[in-house]
């Protein structure tokens, strides 16, 4: 990419393109693109992951053993956070750490070396405000659902002075109207912060290898070997981010269970 | 000094922000640290904690950020 203008296009993996055109529905073009692909393939692949861990082995074999240990690592978090309601947002919040953990690092699998461009859809915020809106509404379900009006008493926490009776509810109000925002946004930007970056130092190496030997030693084998540190870096953060994303959602439900 | 170079500097200096979010980062998981040294029984039951004070501290960095990213390619 851009060998030879020596101009580094980092938001260019951002793209979506059209794979299909799909259909037209009112005016609105409804296209098969390659995050949908990939969403798709995310999907798929975790389907296959869980498949091969739910034989229900007495003796479980490695595979179940590995899925066993992500869904009681989940388990215990929604015990830890939430107590014992918290099972019944099990399927939600596994499926949620799953799928955000499968995402992120199918987009950092060095697949471009055979000629397929993987596609973070974590990247964009339109995926991930939407599933940051999905947590939020069944917070607020849940939340009306349980204490009906009484729900409002979340935004007057216990032993407020009566003098300040005006202040806190206002604050508390804003705080939890930016939740479903700090939570996508938090992901989103993440992920795009870690992808250009890694595309910056790759622009780093093949300009600096293009320019000749002394400066493809001094620069480029340096570079090179940040990258490599990065994406050490940025596997972490991938599941940092999934698990982030999750706590957070079950702490949001446990405000809704338990009021504060 | 055009609107184009303000733009840069402005992103630039959101930087600062990015970095100060490294030090709050660093806090939270030096405080933890410090203290999961002198208890280290009590160190594995405060993870989710640890990770609410990282995501809070990181957040604010992220939106240092967003700000460059607004600075360069949207305004």
């Amino acid at each position: 990419m851009a060998a030879e203008s020596g101009k580094i296009d980092p938001m260019h993996q951002f793209e979506v393109q059209t794979i299909w055109d799909g259909f037209n529905i009112a005016g609105h073009q409804i296209a098969f693109t390659n995050s949908a692909l990939w969403m798709c393939i995310a999907a798929l692949v975790l389907w296959a992951f869980m498949l091969g861990g739910m034989k229900r082995a007495v003796v479980p074999g490695r595979w179940q053993m590995l899925v066993e240990n992500f869904t009681g690592f989940i388990d215990s978090m929604l015990a830890q956070n939430i107590g014992k309601e918290g099972r019944a947002y099990l399927p939600y919040i596994f499926s949620l750490f799953m799928f955000i953990l499968f995402a992120n690092v199918l987009g950092l699998l060095p697949l471009g070396l055979v000629g397929i461009h993987p596609f973070t859809f974590t990247s964009h915020f339109t995926v991930t405000g939407v599933l940051a809106i999905l947590s939020f509404s069944i917070v607020l379900i849940v939340g009306f659902w349980k204490h009906g009006l009484k729900f409002f008493s979340l935004f007057v926490p216990h032993g407020t002075p009566l003098w300040l009776i005006w202040l806190i509810p206002a604050i508390e109000f804003v705080s939890f109207m930016v939740r479903p925002f700090s939570l996508g946004l938090r992901l989103f930007v993440a992920m795009i912060a870690g992808h250009i970056l890694l595309k910056v130092l790759a622009g780093f190496v093949i300009n600096a290898g293009n320019a000749g030997i002394i400066p493809g030693l001094g620069v480029g084998i340096p570079s090179f070997a940040l990258m490599v540190g990065i994406s050490a870096l940025e596997i972490l953060v991938a599941g940092i981010q999934a698990y982030v994303f999750a706590l957070l959602t079950s702490l949001y439900i446990n405000d809704a269970e338990h009021l504060h | 000094m055009d609107a184009e170079a303000a733009k840069l500097i402005g992103a630039g200096l959101a930087a600062i922000g990015a970095g100060m979010a490294a030090i709050g980062v660093g806090n939270v998981f030096g405080s933890f640290l410090e203290g999961a040294l002198r208890n280290p029984g009590a160190a594995d039951g405060q993870q989710g904690r640890l990770f609410i004070g990282f995501a809070a501290a990181e957040l604010l960095g992220l939106l240092a950020f967003v700000v460059a990213m607004i600075l360069i390619f949207v305004a």
